[in-house]
């Protein structure tokens, strides 16, 4: 294998476009030069031809909320492992959050995920920054500075913490009216749900002795941010919801015209609260698993548009980090590769979303949250060739020891789930196929 | 049996054998030699993450009677803090070749994580706010020798429910021996989702003492952590004292033959009132002597058959 | 043995009457060994040892017309293959009078096999303290002992084999229907014996 640069014109034919019937897409200098009956045509010499007979052709997906660990913990995870498992989950472009050690509260942090990012080369790595300093929740970080930095971040988060100070919240929600920025809010009252909080509080909770952690938690505080939302005019985004309330508050505030989106996690839509009896920490996360009716209206919302996106909150963790007693256990769990599987399985198999819906959920509609334009631009002639390729029937057992990241916290170990990335394309190259990926540094020369 | 869990995974009849052998056991214990051979050459672990001078003198006074080699130790601090899991810790146990780890833990579900992990039997000693299932059996012993059979007996558990171990495994328990359990506290210490919990019918919940004493065979007192108070549970010990104390005046209330039980360490003045912890009906220290004789027991179920096939 | 090895409910070797002469026989037995009543404890391990001491607690009375003091002594805490068994149910041990320091103890039990019982019920009795003797009165002594112990009274001697069952029922227990003792062959496996 050698490095290059650039790539070969490629012509995908006979893909499903957003599942809405089969075109050819032609690709040339990273960029869609032309879809249907034109790409055949307008394809130069020396292109490579990709079948693609029963699969469906998204544009690249992007993922709003990614931890990848690095810096400080790169025993979990590094920039360049975690951007691995997003290109071989379909993903183009992942949203590093800012809890890092240090955290994502400058300049110097930001630019340097954006490097790491660049120099593996799988996907586009954006970082998010922190609201706070430190992600104490007291001043701001350096949040204009980062917004003008190379990185030019625009989304900004506390994430593992709730920017709970509501005077704090409002001023973050002001200042980044100035560059269309965006909070994105990782909704918990520490005084309704604290640290030890761990289990969906309800029956469950209470037979099995574990710190509840209400639904309520959470729905005051999206109560509370699409309330500033409104009264600064500035734009919150609501980070994984998890209940039924927090979906009404939502729905409501759009209906007002308030500038809220929303994002559910691929677990919260299949996985409840039930999986937790048997204290297994891979099934800690945060906020936690909910019952079936949540998961149920999380669909719902999801399928009609009330929540926006679907983002993984992929959060590794080493193996020591989470086998302990489950209150000491870490929070969270692995996203990036079972991702469109499960939304595959949950969503589009049961008939409530079709491939456009998936393609709007997880990939047009967090660009657009995210104010990027090389992402999420769809299937269309002249966007940049950021594709994805999908089995939609084919069926696969999840195998934790499989994955590209460095970490095993995987819920899905074992699970059956029909639907699976065949190919992902990053500008025009070739970054994931049939579980392998390669970087900026290993493009392979063989034929696709 | 391999494993002490849970109540919820004994069976009416394992209870019934484990409370029975425990006559015998509790026979022994007014020997001059109070040592049977039973469990000779036999290691137990007493694995303790929390401190409990009582549960763990208990239990090692139970397994030196039986003749096993027990051992004490406190796992404090060497968890979460030094870098090794949970799971290292106690593999490393396992691996010595010991046949029990006795496990006290202050995370709800520890002792069903180690007993997932590791290959010797597992007790569970008494898990965060979970489970004590040992307790439980004690306790119902207690109140069988007091009672007789606990069949349609009305057994009242009053106190912090939320953070009660002690509730959950007696909840089980009473349920199994056919009791009717009522489970008095304000609302604030009620344990979430009471009225819904599944596999525990038959029982009902007050926020009313005086309402419920007059019909109760016996009364569980459960021990409040004054530390409450900050948590907002509750607005001071006075309070809590005149609304869901046993006091002297509510003694008046009880039946003739009912009797009054406390799993201990009992905050005398709070919820229990000396008139009522010293009284005649109180069981508070056959409780502990019946603790032993319990335990005994456990550890002769789950050891004693534990080469064979059943 | 073949005769054996057919018969349903086991080929019968001792009858209710049998039964009960020999009880009556050991009875004799023993007041001659102890010259009279004085000092004896009988103790039956259960559980059908122990219905065999009551009755002969009350062959001992209706011979000698006073009362000998009868108990029973559970030994399951002293076996040597507690681990390759199922977990048995504790029996209650119940030690009359003032314990047995100085007394004449009569171990009783239905069967003697292999031996390892009685030397468990040696090891329960010296928790309990010491005796002036230790005697052993058996229904059945069938042989096949793997232990240096033998029965002082014996109600019948019954050679078999290994692969054979011997089965005792008696009336407290077992129904008055059922009493009797049975050898059955190894396709019987209701099991008895020790």
């Amino acid at each position: 294998m050698t490095a290059r640069t650039t790539t070969r014109p490629v012509l995908v034919r006979g893909a499903d476009v957003l599942g809405q019937g089969t075109q050819d897409v032609l690709v040339v200098d990273g960029r869609i030069a032309a879809v249907g009956s034109d790409a055949s045509a307008d394809a130069p010499a020396g292109t490579q031809r990709l079948s693609a007979d029963g699969l469906v052709l998204l544009p690249g997906l992007v993922d709003l909320h990614t931890h990848l660990r690095e810096p400080g913990r790169e025993d979990a995870e590094t920039v360049s492992t975690g951007s691995q498992a997003a290109a071989a989950g379909g993903f183009t472009a992942v949203f590093a959050m800012a809890n890092t050690d240090p955290v994502t509260d400058n300049t110097e942090v930001a630019e340097r995920v954006l490097d790491l990012g660049r120099r593996a080369g799988y996907v586009d790595v954006h970082p998010v920054g922190a609201v706070s300093k430190g992600l104490a929740g007291e001043e701001l970080a350096e949040i204009g500075l980062m917004a003008r930095s190379r990185a030019r971040v625009r989304v900004f988060s506390d994430d593992g913490r709730c920017v709970h100070d509501a005077r704090l919240m409002r001023r973050a929600l002001e200042y980044v009216k100035a560059f269309d920025g965006v909070v994105s809010q990782h909704s918990q009252d520490p005084r309704l749900a604290g640290a030890t909080s761990c289990c969906h509080e309800g029956e469950l909770s209470g037979r099995l002795g574990l710190p509840g952690w209400p639904a309520v938690a959470e729905e005051t505080i999206v109560a509370r941010d699409v309330m500033l939302a409104r009264h600064t005019g500035s734009r919150v985004h609501v980070a994984h919801v998890s209940t039924a309330g927090s979906v009404e508050v939502i729905r409501w505030a759009k209906g007002r015209g308030i500038d809220v989106t929303a994002e559910v996690t691929p677990h919260h839509l299949m996985l409840t609260e039930d999986l937790l009896a048997g204290y297994d920490p891979v099934y800690k996360v945060n906020p936690p698993l909910r019952p079936t009716e949540d998961a149920q209206v999380l669909q719902e919302a999801l399928a009609d548009g009330t929540i926006d996106v679907v983002a993984t909150d992929h959060a590794p963790h080493v193996r020591q980090d989470k086998e302990h007693a489950f209150v000491d256990a870490a929070f969270g769990m692995l996203g990036l590769e079972t991702a469109l599987p499960v939304v595959s399985t949950v969503m589009v198999r049961s008939g409530r979303m079709g491939w456009a819906d998936v393609a709007r959920a997880m990939s047009s509609a967090p660009a657009r949250i995210a104010r990027l334009g090389t992402q999420g631009q769809g299937v269309v002639a002249g966007a940049p060739a950021n594709l994805t390729l999908v089995d939609p029937d084919r069926q696969t057992t999840v195998d934790a020891t499989l994955s590209r990241s460095l970490s095993r916290n995987n819920p899905w170990h074992g699970r059956d789930l029909v639907g699976a990335v065949h190919l992902t394309m990053l500008r025009g190259r070739v970054t994931a196929r049939e579980g392998l990926v390669w970087g900026t540094e290993d493009v392979p020369e063989e034929e696709l | 049996m391999k494993h002490l869990l849970s109540v919820a995974d004994l069976s009416r009849e394992e209870i019934l054998s484990v409370l029975d052998t425990a006559v015998s056991m509790h026979e022994v214990q007014h020997r001059d030699v109070k040592k049977l051979p039973t469990l000779r050459g036999r290691t137990i672990i007493n694995f303790f993450f929390e401190d409990s001078t009582r549960t763990r003198s208990s239990f090692e006074i139970a397994g030196k009677w039986l003749s096993a080699d027990t051992i004490n130790l406190t796992g404090k601090g060497t968890s979460v803090s030094k870098g090794e899991s949970l799971r290292d810790t106690v593999l490393t146990i396992d691996a010595m070749g010991v046949d029990m780890m006795i496990v006290r833990h202050p995370a709800s579900g520890a002792p069903m994580q180690i007993a997932d992990w590791v290959g010797c039997s597992v007790v569970n000693a008494g898990d965060g706010t979970h489970e004590h299932p040992s307790q439980a059996l004690l306790d119902a012993y207690s109140m069988r020798r007091a009672l007789g059979d606990l069949e349609g007996r009305h057994v009242v558990i009053v106190g912090d429910l939320t953070h009660s171990r002690v509730l959950r495994s007696n909840l089980l328990c009473l349920q199994r021996l056919g009791a009717q359990v009522t489970l008095v506290a304000p609302p604030t210490l009620m344990p979430s989702g009471i009225d819904t919990w599944s596999g525990t019918d038959g029982f009902a919940t007050s926020y009313d003492l005086d309402a419920v004493l007059p019909t109760a065979d016996a009364v569980m007192m459960l021990r409040v952590q004054r530390e409450r108070m900050s948590g907002g549970y509750f607005p001071t010990a006075k309070e809590y004292a005149v609304t869901y104390g046993l006091t002297k005046r509510r003694l008046g209330l009880l039946q003739d033959h009912a009797v009054i039980c406390h799993p201990g360490p009992m905050n005398r003045g709070l919820e229990i009132s000396a008139d009522a912890a010293d009284a005649a009906r109180s069981l508070v220290l056959d409780q502990v002597s019946a603790g032993v004789a319990v335990r005994m027991s456990i550890l002769y179920h789950l050891l004693a058959g534990e080469g064979s096939d059943q | 043995m073949s005769a054996a090895q057919h018969a349903g409910p086991g080929r019968l070797v001792l009858s209710s009457d049998d039964i009960n002469r020999a009880v009556r026989r050991i009875a004799h037995e023993i007041l001659e060994a102890n010259k009279g009543p004085e000092g004896l404890l009988l103790l039956g391990i259960p559980t059908r040892g122990a219905h065999l001491a009551r009755r002969l607690g009350e062959a001992l009375r209706q011979v000698e017309g006073t009362e000998v003091p009868v108990g029973s002594l559970d030994v399951t805490m002293y076996r040597d293959d507690l681990r390759s068994q199922p977990t048995r149910a504790v029996e209650p041990t119940d030690i009359p009078g003032d314990g047995v320091d100085g007394k004449v103890v009569v171990l009783v039990d239905d069967v003697l096999y292999s031996g390892r019982t009685v030397r468990s019920a040696l090891d329960a009795l010296a928790d309990l303290g010491r005796p002036r003797a230790v005697r052993l009165a058996v229904l059945v002594d069938r042989g096949h002992r793997e232990l240096p112990i033998r029965a002082d009274y014996v109600g019948k001697n019954l050679p078999t084999s290994h692969s054979e069952r011997v089965m005792v029922r008696l009336a407290e227990h077992d129904g008055v229907d059922a009493e009797g003792v049975r050898i059955a062959g190894p396709a019987d496996r209701q099991g008895e014996g020790e």
